[in-house]
């Protein structure tokens, strides 16, 4: 019982906390809704000159694959060059723009992520892979890596060795599950960029 | 290979995990020699941190040998032995061309979450969890190395492995609390939290020429080892009013500088310490910022606050009011360690920085859990675990 208390009270107060953070940012049903939002354009800024960043008037790839306005200005001060784009198709708005974000299927989140893209291309060479999550190896030991210079000691046991940490903890543990769902699905606002 | 795994809140199991592989044209991979624990791992074990998940590889403060090196990877060999930077940076983003590396733009594949909760996405950081990038962590057998040409710095030969492993996090944190929180010769310094992190701060602020620098914290063993090691004073807040015995000590002025080193799970012999728990237990607060308000409140009139410990979210009871008529400046940041790195490689061979003196137990992976035990606990005097897989 006192679990599921805690567990409503932390989801309360998660959400009440995420409400906050969108509402601050014009994005949740409140009384005052950001007349622009389907009009906005998404921004990046390429710490690199305009001539780099759209040669010859080219958006970078990959934007250039998509259904979408671009537009780059230089930056002010030494900050580079400030990367515009939005969709040209309507986007979803209000209660509808959740429901898109959430299935991934508004077309600023692809937008924002090939913006996000194109800076770590040109800043970088190459955008940075995920890693996979980890995964538990059963059954035996993966292979052993050799060194090129000094040899790799043998591999040691497979099984796990669970030994949780003990604490000396009393209250009620912490659920930091919960939260963090509330989190990534506030997050879908644009893979790769909360900001949209 | 083998590795220290997070499964839970304060559970961790050593599992066998896939070995990483080159999966950028600028990684390298890079066989660890030592892995050391951080207060912030204090953190993701205490469930703090959002966006952890069941299995993943914690670690991010260690050196090894590189073994692999994608196509792309220009200065760096395999057969190096280089000290790797905790915060991950590309280097030619603007954040980290103006040396502000844990800003990096282009580190963090997961950028949406820090985005979405601090209005500004920031660098991956190793085995921290899915909101700094999901990079697995450094207490591993081997780890990759994102952008190695920028974030892995080869060790002088003349430096030992135990010293050139602190370079990775708690020198360069505790060096840039110092450095950004401006201690000039002729300041007085002081330092909440004696940990890796507090020790190196108050290190960093009598090599920057400060005049007195005075230490925080309650356990005798660690105030014993700053006051031997930095050369500096110190204060047990259990046996003292802090804010007092600081004004006593500074002619009723307060500490010019003051470098916040607790974090989020700070401590108090007050009643504050209950207050705090009992809100951030119920999420009305994500972070116990005790630490922090002590040293507004301490600081002097027109001077500077640095907080290096780690925070996550919202905080109550925030003393804005001294801050504003008092004129601080208040600054924080997660490291930016490839600014100093080298400086610091160097003047660790000069033997101005031991930092070795950290390492007070030294293990194997498979003791990864009891090891942990022994940190958060602080048993046995431990400062820090270091293990060698
Ligand atoms: N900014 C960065 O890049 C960075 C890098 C590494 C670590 N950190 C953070 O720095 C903090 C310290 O790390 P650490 O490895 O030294 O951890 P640690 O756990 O070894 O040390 C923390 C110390 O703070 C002391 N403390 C607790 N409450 C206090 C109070 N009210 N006043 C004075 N001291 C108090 C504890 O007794 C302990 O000795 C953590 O929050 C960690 O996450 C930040
Ligand atoms: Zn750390
Ligand atoms: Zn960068």
């Amino acid at each position: 019982m006192k679990r599921v208390v805690f567990g409503a009270a932390t989801l309360l107060a998660t959400g009440a906390a995420v409400a906050r953070w969108l509402a601050s940012r014009g994005r949740a049903p409140a009384a005052v809704r950001d007349p622009r939002e389907s009009l906005r354009w998404l921004g990046v800024t390429i710490n690199l000159p305009r001539e780099e960043v759209m040669p010859d008037g080219a958006p970078p790839q990959p934007l250039a694959r998509l259904d979408a306005e671009v537009r780059a200005e230089r930056a002010p001060g030494d900050r580079g060059t400030e990367l515009y784009a939005r969709p040209r198709r309507a986007v979803p708005t209000g209660p509808m723009a959740v429901l898109a974000r959430l299935r991934g299927t508004d077309p600023r989140q692809e937008v924002r992520k090939a913006l996000r893209d194109a800076k770590s291309i040109l800043e970088t060479g190459e955008v940075l892979r995920p890693e996979p999550e980890s995964v538990r190896v059963h059954g035996r030991a993966s292979a052993v890596r050799k060194a090129k210079t000094t040899p790799t000691a043998p591999k040691a046991r497979t099984e796990s060795v669970a030994q949780p940490v003990r604490t000396e903890q009393t209250g009620e543990r912490r659920q930091p599950g919960l939260r963090d769902r509330v989190l990534t699905l506030a997050a879908r606002r644009a893979p790769g960029e909360g900001r949209l | 290979m083998k590795a220290l795994c997070w499964q839970g809140v304060d559970e961790l199991t050593v599992e066998q995990v896939p070995d990483p592989g080159i999966m950028n044209a600028q990684d390298a991979i890079v066989k660890v020699i030592a892995s050391t624990t951080c207060g912030s791992d204090l953190h993701l074990l205490g469930g703090y941190i959002p966006m952890m998940k069941s299995g993943d590889v914690i670690g991010h403060e260690f050196i090894g040998e590189v073994v692999e090196v994608g196509s792309e990877v220009r200065r760096r060999r395999p057969g190096e032995r280089v000290v790797v930077c905790s915060i991950i940076g590309c280097g030619r983003c603007w954040p980290c061309r103006h040396d502000m590396w844990s800003l990096c733009e282009n580190s963090n594949p997961t950028a949406g979450i820090t985005d979405l909760l601090w209005g500004g996405s920031t660098a991956g950081i190793y085995g921290y969890s899915h909101a700094m990038g999901g990079f697995r962590g450094s207490h591993a057998e081997y780890i990759r190395v994102p952008f190695a040409d920028h974030n892995a710095f080869p060790v002088p030969d003349d430096v030992d492995d135990m010293d050139a492993l602190f370079a990775s996090d708690a020198v360069p944190t505790g060096w840039m609390g110092a450095d950004l929180g401006g201690v000039r010769p002729g300041d007085v310094v002081a330092v909440w939290g004696c940990g890796g992190v507090g020790q190196m701060a108050a290190r960093a602020a009598v090599l920057l020429g400060a005049e007195r620098v005075i230490a925080i914290d309650r356990y005798p063993e660690r105030l014993r080892m700053v006051e031997r090691q930095a050369g500096c004073e110190a204060i047990d807040y259990t046996a003292t009013d802090v804010d007092a015995e600081l004004r006593e000590r500074t002619g009723g002025r307060g500490p010019d500088v003051c470098i916040e080193a607790v974090g989020l799970e700070a401590d108090s012999a007050g009643p504050m310490r209950v207050y705090d728990e009992v809100k951030q237990q119920l999420h009305l607060e994500q972070d116990r910022p005790i630490a922090v308000r002590e040293a507004i409140h301490a600081c002097r009139k027109g001077g500077t606050v640095f907080v290096l410990g780690v925070f996550t979210g919202f905080v109550d009871k925030f003393p804005l009011g001294a801050l504003m008529n008092k004129g601080l400046t208040l600054r924080g940041a997660q490291q930016h360690g490839q600014r100093y790195i080298p400086m610091l490689l160097d003047r660790i061979s000069r033997g101005e920085l031991r930092p070795a003196q950290l390492a007070t137990h030294t293990m194997t992976l498979d003791d990864g859990p009891r090891g942990y035990d022994m940190f958060k606990h602080k048993k046995d005097g431990c400062v820090r675990v270091v293990f060698r897989p």
